[in-house]
C-alpha cells in the first residue's frame, strides 16, 4: 500500500523539528517505509502576487490587463483566465521562471512576450503551470493572508513523503496515523483535530433512519444528516492538500469525504439524502443479479454476499466500495446523508475483486475491522462540511452498532518483555512510548502496565504486539546482541542430503556444469520427452500458471536440460556436459504430490573444452556410463546395467541401472527425433538420470572395511577372447572376477572384423593374479588362466583368440 | 726381459700422450675408446705394462710400481673429469634446444561447475551448520494449511496480498483447492515444530513460487534459506547475535548490521535486517548502484516466532520462545558478485554459469 504524506499537513497535528531525512530515517527504522520524498515546487522568480487593478484589454475581448504589486516592484501582465479579480493574491511568475507551458507540453522558461499588441512582463498561473494540480480553467487563488511578495517555493513548496505501509499498518494509510509515530519517536503528543459542530437541527432520528440486515458483514454503520448546504469547489487549502497527497478535487461535500479519509484513515461517503427513498437507509446483501450504477458510472452486476446500501427500492451504493450514481452529491443536493461505517474485511476484498473494482475505500477496509473508528471519522467530516459548504445539522448522530464488542484490554509485563528481546525497558519509558502512539495505558506496579488499544489499531491484540510497540520506537540498537547460548540439539543427518550434495560434487568434479531449470514446464515439451511412453502419473497443472510455457510440474528433467543443451549449443567452444538436482512431481490424485528428487545429466560435443592439446573426441554412450560408474564407485555402490527399451532412447543404446537388484536410473543415447524435438544439432547427445532416494537406499550402510595390500608381487596375464556378439560383456568380466587370486581386470581392447569372423567379437583382458600370504609360482598362474579360460569356454562359449 | 728404466719410460711416454689424447677427446664414444686403449683391464696400454713389471726384482718393482699407481691414478681422474665435463656439456646442449613455451595452455583435466545458487546456497547453510542448526527440507507442493494458516494467515487474512500464489488445478472432497507451490520456505516451520518438541535448530534450503510478472529483481520461481530456533530462553537479543554473526560470515568480519520493523504475520515483533553496503562502505554514495545511496542493504526477514504459531503447532508459547528468519538466495547471490538481472540465474546460460 502507498500512501503520500505531505509534510505541510502533517505538521497540522505534530512538530517536525528534525531534518527530512532524519524524519524518513525514523519512520522507516520503526516499520513505516518512506520509499521516496518528493520535493514540490523549488520554482525560481516566482513570487506571492497582489492583484491591483484588472482593465480590458485594448485588442482583446476576452483577455484582461492585470497590475501585480509583488513589492518590490509593480507589473503589468496580460491574463485570461476568467477567475482573476482585483485584491486577489495569486502566484506570479516573472520572466525567466520555469513552469509547465501549456502550448508546448514542456517544461521550460518563461520568455517576455507581446500578448495583442501588448507587452507582458510575467504570468499569474494555474495550478497546472505550477506543477501542482491538473486544472488550468483558472488561475491559482490564493488566501488573502499570503504574504505579498514572499517567494512562491517559500510559501507554497512542500515535501511529500511516499510511504509503504506494511497490511498490517492501515493506520498508517492516513495521515494522523502518520503524525502518531512521528510523535512516538519525538517524545510528544498528536494535535488532535477539532471535530466539534453545532447541532441545531431536529434529533436525527425524526429524519432518517438506518438498518444493517446483515451484521456480520457490515458490523456498525454511524449516519449524520447536514441540511442546507450549498455545493460547489472547497476552498485552495482543502484543494491543495488533497492534490499533494495524490486526490483529485470535486466538490466541497466529496472534498471533505476524501479529506477526512486521507486524515483518519475511515472510508466516508455523502448520499444525496432528498433522493433516497422513504430516508431509509437499509444495509444488506445484494440479491443475484441485481443491477447497479456505481459513481464512476458503470452498471455493474452484483451477487451475494455483496453489501449494498439500499432504501427501500433500490440499491444506493456498493458497501466498502464505491456510492450509486443515483443518489450522487450534485450543485443541486441541498440534504446530505454522511455515511462512516465498518463493512468486513474479506467481504470488502472479494467484492471489489470480483468488480475489478478497487477503491482507497475498499483498500482501508480490507486491512482488517477497525469498528472503533467510523464515528471519528464521521463528527471530524460534519465538522469541515459545515466550514466549507455550511447547513444545519440534525442534532445527534445515527449508530447502528449489533454486537458492540467489550472493551479489550491487554496487559504487559517486564518480564514478558524480557523474554521476548532478552531486555527490559522501564515500564514508564514503555507507558509513555505507547500514548505517543495513542494506545491509552495505566502502570500497575514498576512491571506491568494495562494498555486499551485505539480504535484506529487493528493489529494490536496480544501482549507480544505491545512489546513490539515499544521496541520498534525505541529502536532494535537498544536490544543487546548475544549469541545462542544453549546446548546444540543433538541431530540426525538425512544420508539422502549428503548424498545429494556429494553427487553434485562429483559430477561437477568429472567435467559437467550444474544448471537449474524451472520446475514447471508446458505439457506439451512433457509429451516430446516422454515420446509415447507411459508417463509415472499425468503431470499437475497450475490453476493460474504464469505461462503456457510453465504450465504444468514436471513429471521428467528431460525437457529442461535437452532446452539448456540446445540454446547453448549456440556458443562455440563450450563443453556441452550439463547436469541438475532437482524434483520430479509425480501425483497420484491425492495428498501431496511425490517430489522424486533425481540428478540427471545430458553430454554431447567433447567433453573437456577442444584445444592444442586434447583431441576432438565426441561423448558417447559409453562417457555417460562412465560418469554413472564413477558416481557409484565413490558412494561403494554396485552398479548393474541392462539393455532397456525406452522410446526416448535410439534403440539398443539404452541402459537401464540397477543396484541389488533395484533400479536407479537410466542412460542412454537420445533419439534423433526427440533430439529435432528440442532443437538439439549435431551429432547427438547421451542422457542419463539417477532416483537419488534409490541411490541413497544403496548406499552401503556399514563403514567400508580397510583391507592391507598383499606384500606378495602381482602376476600379469593378458586373456585374448572371441566370443559370440550376444554375450554382453560385463558376464565375461564378472567370470573373471569371481576368480579368488584375480584381483584386478581390464578390458583393454574390443574387436569385431574380419579378423575374428562374422557373428562374434574379440575381448581382451588383462587379468592381474595375487594372493595375500605367497607368491604366486608360474605354475600356479598358469593352472589359474586355464581354469578361467575353460569356465569361459563351458559357460559363454567364449575360445581363446589366436595369433 | 724389460728393464727397470725401459718400463718407466713407457709410462712417461704413456702419461705425456693420452693427456694429450684426451684433452682433444669430444664425445662419449671416443672417450670411452680411450679409456679402453689405456685403462682396459685386458688390453688397456697401462694395464699391459704393469703386467711387464712381473720381471722385475722387488726393490725395484716397488718403485715402479708406486710410479705406475700414480700414472694409473692420474689418468683415472682426467678421466672421471672429461667425463662430467662431457655430461654437462650434453645438458647445456640438450636444453638449449628442448626449450618449452610455457606459456602455451596447459592440458585441462575436464572441470565442471556448481550453479551460482547452489554455492550461495551452500554458503549460507555452511554459515548457519557451523552455528549448530541442522539442514532440513520440505515439499514445495503445500497444502494451504501449512503455507498460510498454520503460519497465522488464515483465509481472508490481508497479509494473504504479500503472497501472489500459484495455486494447483486441484480440489479436494471439498471442493477446496487447497494445493499450492509454496510461496515462502517458513511452511517447514510448522511441519517442524509439529514433529519435534524443542530445542529446535534448523535451517531450511529450498525453491519457492511467486505468481508474479518477471523482471530483473522478481522471478516467478526462486530460492530462499529459511531459519528456525526455539528453545527456553530464546530472545530477540539471541536473533540479532545470530544474524549478526551469519553477516559477518558471509559479507566479512567488518560488516555492521541493522534491524527495522516489519511485518509479517508468523513473527512478533517483526524485523528486516540490513548490512551496511560492501560496495561503499556504508557510506551511502549517491551514486552507490548497490545501496541506491542508503549506506544500508536489506537481506533478511525475521522474528520471534509468534505466539499463535508455536500454539497451533502445538508448542507452550508461556514455557518456548524462539526467533525465525528467510532470505531469498538469488538477491544474495546478485549481491555478492555484481549480477543485475535475477533472469540470468534459470537462463542457464553457459557464459553466465562458467563465470562461477
Amino acid at each position: 500500500m502507498a500512501m503520500n504524506v505531505p509534510l505541510s499537513w502533517l505538521r497540522a497535528y505534530v512538530d517536525v523539528d528534525i531534518p527530512v531525512d532524519q524524519l524518513a530515517h525514523r519512520l522507516t527504522m520503526a516499520g513505516i517505509e518512506v520509499g521516496g520524498v518528493e520535493q514540490i515546487g523549488g520554482w525560481t522568480n516566482c513570487y506571492v502576487g497582489h492583484v491591483l487593478d484588472v482593465g480590458p484589454h485594448p485588442n482583446a475581448d476576452r483577455l484582461r490587463l492585470c497590475t501585480v504589486d509583488i513589492g518590490e516592484e509593480r507589473l503589468q501582465v496580460v491574463c485570461g483566465a476568467p477567475n482573476v479579480a482585483e485584491q486577489q493574491k495569486i502566484a506570479f511568475a516573472k520572466v525567466g521562471a520555469t513552469l509547465f507551458n501549456t502550448h508546448s507540453g514542456k517544461v521550460e522558461p518563461l520568455k517576455a512576450a507581446k500578448i495583442r499588441g501588448v507587452t507582458s512582463e510575467g504570468m499569474i498561473c494555474s495550478v497546472l503551470e505550477l506543477g501542482i494540480g491538473e486544472e488550468h480553467d483558472g488561475i491559482l487563488v490564493l488566501p488573502d493572508d499570503a504574504p505579498m511578495g514572499m517567494p512562491l517555493a517559500e510559501y507554497l513548496g512542500d515535501t511529500v513523503l511516499e510511504l509503504e505501509v506494511t497490511a498490517n499498518r492501515p493506520d498508517c494509510f492516513s495521515v494522523l496515523g502518520v503524525a502518531r509515530e512521528v510523535a512516538a519517536f519525538s517524545g510528544t503528543q498528536v494535535a488532535e483535530p477539532d471535530a466539534a459542530y453545532p447541532e441545531d437541527g431536529p434529533p436525527i432520528e425524526e429524519q432518517a433512519a438506518v438498518e444493517i440486515a446483515d451484521p456480520e458483514l457490515c458490523a456498525r454503520y454511524t449516519g449524520a444528516l447536514l441540511t442546507g448546504i450549498s455545493i460547489g469547489p472547497s476552498p485552495e487549502w482543502l484543494r491543495e492538500r488533497l492534490t499533494r497527497a495524490g486526490q483529485r478535487p470535486i466538490n466541497n461535500i466529496v472534498d471533505v469525504t476524501n479529506y477526512v479519509m486521507l486524515e483518519t484513515g475511515q472510508p466516508l461517503h455523502a448520499f444525496d439524502f432528498d433522493k433516497v427513498a422513504d430516508r431509509r437507509i437499509i444495509v444488506r446483501q445484494a440479491r443475484a443479479g441485481e443491477k447497479h450504477v456505481t459513481l464512476d458510472g458503470v452498471e455493474r452486476e452484483l451477487a451475494p454476499p455483496m453489501v449494498v446500501i439500499a432504501d427501500p427500492e433500490k440499491a444506493v451504493g456498493l458497501g466498502g466500495v464505491m456510492g450509486g450514481a443515483n443518489t450522487e452529491v450534485t450543485e443541486e443536493t441541498r440534504t446530505i446523508l454522511l455515511e462512516s461505517a465498518s463493512f468486513h474485511p474479506f467481504n470488502t476484498r472479494r467484492t471489489a475483486d470480483e468488480l475489478k473494482l478497487r477503491t482507497e475505500a475498499s483498500l482501508r477496509f480490507e486491512k482488517g475491522w477497525r469498528q472503533g473508528l467510523p464515528p471519528v471519522g464521521l463528527r471530524r467530516a460534519m465538522k469541515l462540511m459545515m466550514e466549507v459548504a455550511g447547513g444545519v445539522a440534525a442534532k445527534g448522530i445515527i449508530d447502528v452498532y449489533p454486537d458492540r464488542p467489550e472493551a479489550q484490554t491487554i496487559t504487559l509485563t517486564a518480564e514478558r518483555m524480557q523474554k521476548v528481546l532478552g531486555v527490559t525497558v522501564p515500564m514508564a519509558e514503555a507507558a509513555r512510548t505507547l500514548t505517543s502512539l495513542g494506545i491509552a495505558c495505566r502502570l500497575v506496579g514498576d512491571d506491568a502496565l494495562v494498555a486499551e488499544p485505539p480504535p484506529w489499531r487493528a493489529d494490536i491484540t496480544i501482549e507480544d504486539d505491545l512489546v513490539e510497540e515499544v521496541v520498534r520506537v525505541i529502536g532494535y540498537d537498544d536490544v543487546p546482541t548475544a549469541p545462542l547460548a544453549a546446548p546444540i540439539p543433538l541431530s540426525t543427518p538425512d544420508p539422502a542430503q549428503s548424498v545429494k550434495e556429494e553427487v553434485r560434487d562429483l559430477l561437477a568434479s568429472i567435467g559437467m556444469q550444474e544448471i537449474i531449470t524451472y520446475s514447471m514446464v508446458s505439457e506439451r515439451a512433457l509429451e516430446l520427452a516422454f515420446r509415447g511412453a507411459e508417463p509415472p502419473a499425468p503431470p499437475m497443472r497450475a490453476f493460474n500458471p504464469i505461462s503456457l510455457e510453465h504450465e504444468c510440474l514436471r513429471t521428467s528433467l528431460r525437457p529442461g536440460l535437452l532446452r539448456t543443451l540446445a540454446a547453448n549449443q549456440r556458443h562455440e567452444g563450450v563443453p556441452q556436459w550439463y547436469f541438475e538436482v532437482g524434483k520430479e512431481f509425480i501425483f497420484y490424485g491425492e495428498g501431496l504430490p511425490n517430489e522424486r528428487q533425481k540428478a540427471a545429466g545430458v553430454l554431447s560435443g567433447p567433453g573437456a573444452q577442444a584445444s592444442w592439446a586434447t583431441s576432438e573426441a565426441t561423448t558417447g554412450f559409453y562417457d555417460a556410463k562412465g560418469v554413472l560408474e564413477s558416481l557409484c564407485d565413490r558412494l561403494g555402490v554396485a552398479p548393474s546395467f541392462e539393455p532397456l527399451d525406452d522410446p526416448f532412447y535410439y534403440p539398443g543404446r539404452a541402459a537401464a541401472v540397477t543396484a541389488d537388484g533395484e533400479r536407479i536410473g537410466e542412460l542412454g543415447e537420445v533419439h534423433p527425433e526427440a533430439l529435432d524435438a528440442f532443437d538439439v544439432r549435431g551429432e547427438g547427445a547421451v542422457y542419463f538420470e539417477v532416483d537419488l532416494a534409490a541411490l541413497t537406499a544403496a548406499v552401503p550402510q556399514a563403514e567400508r572395511r580397510f583391507r592391507g595390500p598383499s606384500v606378495y608381487p602381482e602376476a600379469l596375464r593378458d586373456l585374448a577372447l572371441v566370443v559370440g556378439m550376444d554375450v554382453p560383456a560385463s558376464r565375461v568380466q564378472e567370470i573373471i572376477e569371481q576368480h579368488p587370486l584375480v584381483v584386478r581386470t581390464t578390458l583393454f581392447d574390443v574387436y569385431a572384423g574380419e579378423q575374428v569372423g562374422a557373428g562374434v567379437r574379440s575381448l581382451a583382458y588383462r587379468v592381474s593374479l595375487q594372493a595375500q600370504d605367497r607368491t604366486l609360482t608360474a605354475e600356479e598362474v598358469q593352472r589359474t588362466m586355464d581354469r578361467l579360460l575353460s569356465r569361459l569356454e563351458r559357460e559363454l562359449g567364449a575360445v581363446q583368440r589366436q595369433g | 726381459m724389460t728393464t727397470a728404466p725401459e718400463i718407466l719410460g713407457t709410462l712417461h711416454n704413456i702419461r705425456t700422450v693420452a693427456v694429450a689424447e684426451l684433452d682433444g677427446v669430444e664425445d662419449d664414444a671416443t672417450l670411452e675408446a680411450w679409456r679402453i686403449a689405456y685403462l682396459g683391464r685386458r688390453e688397456g696400454r697401462l694395464t699391459l705394462i704393469m703386467r711387464t713389471m712381473a720381471s722385475l726384482d722387488a726393490e725395484e718393482r716397488r718403485s715402479v710400481g708406486v710410479q705406475a699407481n700414480d700414472v694409473k691414478a692420474l689418468l683415472e681422474s682426467q678421466f672421471e673429469a672429461k667425463s662430467e665435463e662431457l655430461k654437462a656439456a650434453k645438458l647445456a646442449q640438450s636444453a638449449k634446444e628442448g626449450r618449452l613455451d610455457v606459456t602455451l595452455p596447459g592440458r585441462r583435466p575436464a572441470l565442471g561447475r556448481l550453479h551460482p545458487i547452489t554455492q550461495t546456497m551452500r554458503e549460507i547453510t555452511r554459515a548457519f551448520i557451523s552455528m549448530g542448526f541442522q539442514v532440513v527440507e520440505g515439499p514445495e507442493v503445500e497444502l494451504d494449511h501449512y503455507n498460510f494458516g498454520m503460519l497465522n494467515i488464515p483465509k481472508g487474512h490481508p497479509a494473504r496480498d504479500m503472497f501472489d500464489t500459484l495455486w494447483l488445478d486441484h480440489t479436494n472432497p471439498d471442493g477446496e483447492r487447497e494445493l499450492l507451490l509454496r510461496t515462502h520456505t517458513s511452511p517447514m516451520q510448522a511441519r517442524i515444530m509439529e514433529a519435534t518438541q524443542p530445542p529446535v535448530r534448523v535451517v531450511v534450503p529450498g525453491r519457492v513460487y511467486r505468481f508474479e510478472a518477471t523482471d530483473a529483481t522478481h522471478e516467478w520461481h526462486f530460492t530462499q534459506v529459511e531459519g528456525l530456533a526455539v528453545d527456553e530462553g530464546i530472545t530477540f537479543a539471541n536473533l540479532k547475535g545470530t544474524l549478526y554473526e551469519f553477516a559477518r560470515l558471509l559479507f566479512g568480519p567488518e560488516r555492521r548490521v541493522r534491524f527495522r520493523c516489519d511485518f509479517f504475520p508468523f513473527v512478533e515483533p517483526g524485523v528486516d535486517m540490513s548490512i551496511d553496503c560492501f560496495s561503499c562502505d556504508g557510506a551511502g554514495a549517491p551514486d552507490c548502484r548497490i545501496c541506491r545511496g542508503s549506506g544500508w542493504i536489506e537481506i533478511m526477514g525475521a522474528g520471534m516466532v509468534h505466539p499463535r504459531v508455536l500454539d497451533m503447532s502445538g508448542i507452550d508459547h508461556t514455557q518456548y520462545t524462539g526467533f525465525a528468519f528467510g532470505m531469498g538466495v538469488e538477491r544474495i547471490a546478485m549481491l555478492k558478485h555484481g549480477i543485475d538481472d535475477i533472469r540470468y540465474f534459470y537462463s542457464n546460460d553457459a557464459r553466465f554459469l562458467r563465470q562461477f
